[in-house]
């Protein structure tokens, strides 16, 4: 092995007994689960301390003009786009390369979706009636959260789309470390959705 | 991973029935919270359906089901145990209010 080359990319190394990429990226989201958790935890100190009435208070679904219809629907685009990026991996494993790439734009596309409904159809209604960081406490934690998971997604279409071109030539190389980028890729895919999973009904339905 | 591809054929009959049921659960959320009840029966209910939904991802998707590195266990009970330290963290404000202030009466 010459000295540029990674080791155990493939073949799990002999103290973590995983492939190294694998290791790593579970590291990083360990550390991912801390961010996220900090601002999860924030939430609880903020709404538990708001009064139950007048100023300051809590903002009901109605007063932040938040549908869970668009909170469902953007649930269920990242629930899809997570089977469609393991799909990806399963088709590697079944050595096609095409149908992977065809799946990885499909989880592209989904995430692309996911952003625009975002925009769109929330962030800029809102943003346009007032309902901007520094109207409330809600507010503040609702866009640092929901803005924090959006650069998450955006992140994601960035790798993904990388494994869908410049970076697919090395399944010509070493088909089997690239499946294992693309397995990594999706540990992150699933988180961004993981995480998704409690701001849906922390955000929209309580 | 070392699987064969019987095994991966296999894991996508899987997939799909974890796709289906987070769709299923998250309509189940929605009804959930359209139900008469009270603050922390809502919390509880919401988030023990997210908690099983995550589960399914991690399990299933992000292939847990079948990791047996003691490392990666390790690494996953450390986030757990600080992600409780910080979850945990409100309560000790409340629990420490100077007198004459209650809670909900400090925002």
């Amino acid at each position: 092995m010459s000295a540029d080359t990674l080791a155990y990319t493939v073949k799990p190394h002999p103290v973590t007994a995983m492939y190294s990429g694998k290791f790593g990226t579970w590291l990083f989201l360990a550390s991912e689960v801390m961010l996220f958790g900090a601002l999860f935890s924030s939430y609880v100190l903020l709404r538990v301390g708001a009064p139950a009435e007048g100023p300051g208070h809590w903002l009901s679904h109605e007063e932040a003009h938040l549908s869970w219809r668009i909170g469902a629907f953007n649930t269920l685009v990242l629930i899809v786009s997570s089977v469609t990026m393991v799909m990806a991996w399963v088709s590697l494993k079944m050595e096609n390369l095409a149908k992977a790439k065809l799946y990885l734009t499909i989880t592209v596309a989904l995430a692309l979706l996911f952003l625009v409904i975002k925009l769109s159809l929330e962030y800029y209604p809102h943003f346009k009636h007032g309902l901007v960081p520094s109207h409330s406490n809600f507010f503040a934690l609702y866009y640092t959260m929901t803005g924090l998971h959006a650069l998450h997604i955006i992140g994601g279409i960035i790798v993904i789309a990388y494994f869908i071109g410049p970076g697919s030539a090395l399944w010509g190389r070493d088909p089997e470390y690239y499946t294992n980028r693309i397995e990594c890729t999706g540990l992150y895919w699933h988180f961004v959705d993981l995480v998704w999973i409690f701001l849906f009904p922390v955000l929209y339905l309580l | 991973m070392s699987d064969t591809h019987a095994d991966v054929g296999g894991h996508v009959k899987l997939y799909i029935a974890v796709f289906v049921a987070l769709a299923v659960f998250t309509v189940l959320t929605v009804l959930a919270s359209r139900i008469q009840a009270s603050v922390p029966m809502h919390v509880t209910v919401a988030l023990v359906i997210a908690a099983v939904k995550a589960s399914l991802v991690a399990a299933v998707f992000m292939h847990l089901k079948w990791e047996k590195a003691t490392t990666l266990w390790v690494i996953l009970l450390m986030s757990a145990v600080l992600f409780a330290v910080l979850m945990a963290l409100p309560t000790l404000t409340t629990e420490d209010l100077p007198p004459g202030v209650h809670r909900g009466t400090w925002g």
